[in-house]
């Protein structure tokens, strides 16, 4: 379990960037966070990933405290950062460095078929799609078989159908090891196309505003008019995270809090 | 692509006329470049073997190569240019290693930079030359003098190509690389280097072509062997077609140095776009 315990995060410059975020999400469980721009999200994914350290609070991934990147979690960014002079199996198999070359070649061989880029393998990053080398970036995190796997907006650079035909394959690659997935996205299709729950934040300070469970089997028909009831309560609920006027709810109140004052 | 090939080649096997164009346009390329000083030597050697100069100041190319073969012929050729190769390699290996271990350094860590970049900033805007006078009281007038300018002159552009490479590293290659836990020495094996390589090369090219550029004019200003001396010599004799011959076999030296560390360098570079692109592809 991934536990999320009052985490905050003030800048050096002193922007208050999250406060006090706390949430604890299952193994295996898809995780999806929206929010408006600049509430914390790749804040509070970055500290996940141990990239960043929190200015307070703690994250704990199975009663160990993550301070600094670790080998069970793997992070996904906007960009596919692949490393431009690594082939595309080479990239895939950057994470492997420890295995033998023979166990290493057979993984990155049994990535590449299941991404469906098995024939580039030879080729440069440079000379991927953005969807494919997207792919690319998705398989180079899971091939080291990671128990948590945060993706910061992976598919917003992606043209809409590349994106769906992403959305499903992620969905296909998760269900052979069932993974944690934090997914931060701005598409709200998206969240309930993957996500078993969604986590709405609001901004100044960056705060955890309300949860949805998406109560729906797999796979979702995102034609189906439950997919649409459920669509437009994370929209009522986005919408309402960026209005002032609307106090925060239960959510924000990590354990602990409210026995301040 | 094809519409460029001539109408024969359309006609020929898909395989072969694909491969055609490209073959030619590979071919095609450097001999335009030739074309130019290819004429003029051609009309200066009309001009001077049809009498209307006597071409004693400027020699045709014949003369000038048979001076390069009476000079390779008295094996004076070698050892001039052996003297100069070895002064420019001498020189050469000092400033990149220099350059590379301070550049490398100033470029990692920021406090280094910190205390060492402006000196090194104030040195370089010192003209070089006027090291010479100094280095020929320090170290005397024979090599050592020689081989401190030119490595100098190298030092410099290494020194800025490496900071700069280092300095300008994508972060979020560096994060990938943090994220997959890769210590120090990993991080600088499997993400530093590769990503400053493309940069370096660029810097030792440039810092080979200075190294050539100061080699003359350490060899200007008192040698006695050497493509400089060669020059010198030449002017003082008052024989134009040796100082031309110096001049064709530094122009050859150059090219073939630099292609040297090009070659030397490209099975690392094939990834790269640019690279690829000036390799006609
Ligand atoms: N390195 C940084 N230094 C200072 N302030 C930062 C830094 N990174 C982010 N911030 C600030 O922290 C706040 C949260 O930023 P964050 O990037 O986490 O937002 P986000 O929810 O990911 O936004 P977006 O949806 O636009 O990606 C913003 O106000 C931002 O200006
Ligand atoms: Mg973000």
């Amino acid at each position: 379990m991934l536990a999320l315990d009052r985490v905050s995060k003030i800048y050096p410059n002193g922007v208050e960037a999250l406060a006090r975020f706390s949430a604890e999400i299952r193994q295996g469980e898809i995780i999806a966070i929206i929010g408006g721009s600049g509430c914390g999200k790749s804040t509070l994914l970055r500290a996940i990933a141990g990239l960043d350290r929190a200015s307070s609070g703690t994250v704990t991934l199975d009663d160990e405290a993550i301070t600094s990147p670790h080998a069970k979690i793997g992070i996904i960014f906007q960009e596919p950062r692949l490393l431009p002079w690594l082939s595309v199996a080479d990239n895939i198999g950057f994470g492997l460095a420890d295995l033998p070359a023979a166990e290493r070649r057979e993984k990155v061989a049994r990535a590449l078929e299941r991404v469906g880029l098995a024939d580039k393998a030879q080729a440069w990053p440079r000379e991927l799609s953005g969807g494919q080398a997207q792919r690319v970036a998705i398989a180079r995190s899971l091939v080291p078989q990671p128990e948590v796997l945060l993706l910061d907006e992976p598919f917003s650079a992606l043209d809409a159908f590349t994106r769906r035909d992403l959305q499903d394959h992620l969905l296909d690659l998760w269900a052979d090891t069932r993974p944690t997935l934090i997914l931060v996205t701005h598409d709200v299709d998206e969240a309930v196309v993957l996500a078993d729950r969604v986590l709405v934040m609001r901004p100044r300070p960056g705060r955890l505003f309300d949860q949805i469970e998406i109560n729906l089997g797999r796979p979702r028909d995102r034609n189906a008019p439950l997919f649409e009831n459920f669509k437009r309560s994370v929209l009522t609920s986005l919408d309402r995270s960026l209005d002032r006027n609307v106090p925060d709810r239960d959510a924000t109140q990590g354990p602990g809090q409210a026995m301040w004052w | 692509m094809t519409s460029d090939a001539p109408v024969l080649q359309q006609t020929l096997e898909p395989a072969e006329s694909t491969a055609a164009p490209s073959r030619a346009a590979h071919y095609a390329r450097p001999l335009l470049g030739i074309l130019l000083p290819l004429t003029l030597a051609l009309g200066w050697e009309l001009v001077v073997w049809s009498g209307w100069s006597n071409g004693r100041l400027v020699p045709p190319p014949s003369r000038v190569f048979a001076t390069i073969a009476d000079l390779a012929r008295s094996g004076e050729l070698i050892r001039h240019v052996a003297a100069t190769l070895w002064r420019v390699g001498l020189g050469f290996a000092f400033g990149v290693v220099a350059g590379t271990v301070l550049g490398a350094i100033s470029g990692y860590w920021s406090l280094a930079r910190r205390l060492l970049d402006p000196t090194v900033q104030a040195l370089r805007a010192i003209p070089s030359l006027a090291w010479v006078p100094l280095f020929i009281l320090w170290l005397g007038i024979f090599e050592t003098s020689k081989i401190a300018l030119i490595a100098v002159g190298v030092f410099f552009p290494v020194y800025l190509g490496v900071m700069g490479a280092i300095l300008s590293v994508d972060r979020k290659i560096v994060e990938v690389g943090r994220t997959f836990r890769l210590s120090g020495f990993a991080m600088i094996r499997r993400i530093l280097l590769p990503a400053v390589l493309p940069a370096y090369v660029v810097s030792l090219r440039v810092g080979l072509g200075l190294g050539w550029m100061f080699v003359v004019a350490a060899e200007l200003i008192g040698a006695s062997e050497g493509l400089g001396y060669l020059l010198l010599d030449g002017q003082q004799l008052g024989k134009p077609a040796q100082i031309l011959a110096a001049i064709v076999i530094f122009a050859i030296l150059g090219k073939l140095t630099d292609w040297l560390i090009e070659i030397a360098a490209a099975p690392f570079l094939r990834w790269q776009d640019a690279f690829s692109r000036a390799r006609g592809a």
